[in-house]
């Protein structure tokens, strides 16, 4: 079957079976920096952006994203480069691998909530694990990202 | 590994009603967030995602809230987060993370009638009641028991503008995991609603507790009291997210949680 998506910003048509799953697609299309982790819907690093929503792209069908939006962090790059340098002043980048995915869900957050508060930074982030940095140093790192985009608004 | 021959996405309800009843061996698929862990061989696959199902509509004295609204849609919805003291955000807030909420369907949850749900318990203490496609409304808590009895798709659950007071509690073993209890409560004039779900049987009423408490100040004594009747009257079972002997332990935990928030809310409605 063929489904058509708009994926950042680019309308595409991609040849898929009905039991394909998103990430997979992606992926083979060349989408790379979607990552692939627990393929159960639970570490959050293959997370994208499907009409305008953070959802994990490793148990979402293919055949549900026909007609849809889809954003990766290929389709970010500014934003994702700004807040990986703010978790790079924060030490908190080292493997990286889990770090598209947050970054992901950081504009997630963004969007949602413009002055979050701790406990929704949190809130937000909990579907991302990290398992080489801690999640302190993400805490700092997103609250200074977060207050340089709030005094940018004036 | 899951397998699916043939996928469809009808456009309306009534498309969907009519593949269905007309497939034997086909599948209704919600969200399908926990499709990728299965190992079921699907001959058609019917996705409900374009069929008109995911709202969430304030009438005057109920919510109407489409099968396929996510739990993430709940918990950002602001109506929803008025009424009851923001119960239902409550009760899916602590599911795995975000990105799962904006995939997991209100009816997918309802329809499987799953043990672990959280918002299953949360709606069996308010005045809920499930709008399926061809039998029409029934209460939620008669379709728990006894489910659909012929094939057919759950539309929308409604719930009633009561004006309860509620609260939420569960126990996991990490913020995210699924609960090894959770326990859901309502209280309005008196008369109190409980249920205790992911026993790790699907949610039930408390009811013996529930004429309990009925009517009376919540002194220590009752609170204890309370606390030793749902641990008798509910039924248990281990997995291996914990015992029978644990659950009984923290379901005691959880009504006493539950009842000195609904009596905190309940003293500054009176000031």
């Amino acid at each position: 079957m063929t489904i058509k998506v708009k994926i950042n910003g680019v309308t595409k048509s991609f040849e898929i079976q009905p039991d394909d799953f998103l990430i997979d697609v992606l992926r083979s299309n060349g989408y790379l920096a979607v990552k692939q982790g627990c393929d159960t819907g639970t570490c959050g690093v293959c997370t994208i952006h499907l009409d305008g929503k953070a959802v994990l792209s490793c148990v979402v069908l293919a055949a549900k994203a026909d007609g849809c939006e889809i954003t990766t962090i290929e389709g970010v790059q500014s934003e994702a480069e700004r807040i990986g340098n703010y978790l790079i002043s924060e030490g908190v980048d080292q493997c990286g691998y889990c770090s598209s995915g947050t970054i992901m869900s950081i504009l997630y957050l963004e969007r949602c909530i413009k002055e979050p508060t701790d406990e929704e930074i949190l809130h937000y982030l909990n579907g991302n694990l990290c398992r080489c940095t801690g999640y302190s140093g993400q805490l700092r790192a997103i609250k200074r990202y977060m207050e340089a985009k709030k005094n940018e608004r004036g | 590994m899951i397998s699916i021959k043939e996928y469809i996405a009808p456009k309306s309800i009534e498309e969907a009603y009519n593949l269905l009843v007309s497939n034997k061996g086909c599948t209704l698929i919600g969200g399908g967030a926990f499709l990728r862990m299965g190992a079921k061989s699907i001959s058609l696959a019917i996705d409900l995602s374009k069929a008109g199902l995911s709202y969430v509509e304030e009438k005057e004295e109920t919510f109407e809230i489409g099968a396929m609204t996510t739990f993430g849609d709940i918990e950002r919805h602001k109506g929803l987060n008025k009424v009851f003291n923001n119960l239902l955000a409550r009760s899916v807030g602590d599911i795995v993370g975000v990105q799962l909420r904006n995939l997991v369907t209100v009816g997918g949850t309802v329809y499987s009638r799953y043990g672990f749900s959280d918002p299953i318990t949360a709606l069996l203490v308010l005045e809920t009641d499930v709008k399926l496609y061809k039998q029409g409304i029934i209460p939620l808590r008669d379709f728990l028991i006894k489910g659909s009895k012929e094939r057919d798709i759950l539309e929308a659950i409604i719930i009633k503008k009561t004006g309860r007071i509620a609260s939420f509690q569960s126990m996991r073993n990490s913020k995210g995991d699924y609960a090894i209890l959770n326990l859901a409560l309502s209280m309005k004039d008196g008369s109190y609603s409980i249920a205790v779900g992911a026993r790790p049987n699907r949610g039930i009423l408390a009811t013996k507790t529930m004429d309990f408490l009925k009517g009376k100040e919540l002194s220590k004594e009752v609170l204890t009291e309370a606390t030793d009747i749902i641990a008798e009257e509910i039924i248990f079972g281990s997995n291996t997210r914990g015992s029978e002997a644990y659950r009984r332990q923290i379901c005691k935990v959880l009504l006493k949680r539950a009842l000195e928030e609904v009596k905190g809310y309940d003293n500054k409605s009176e000031d």
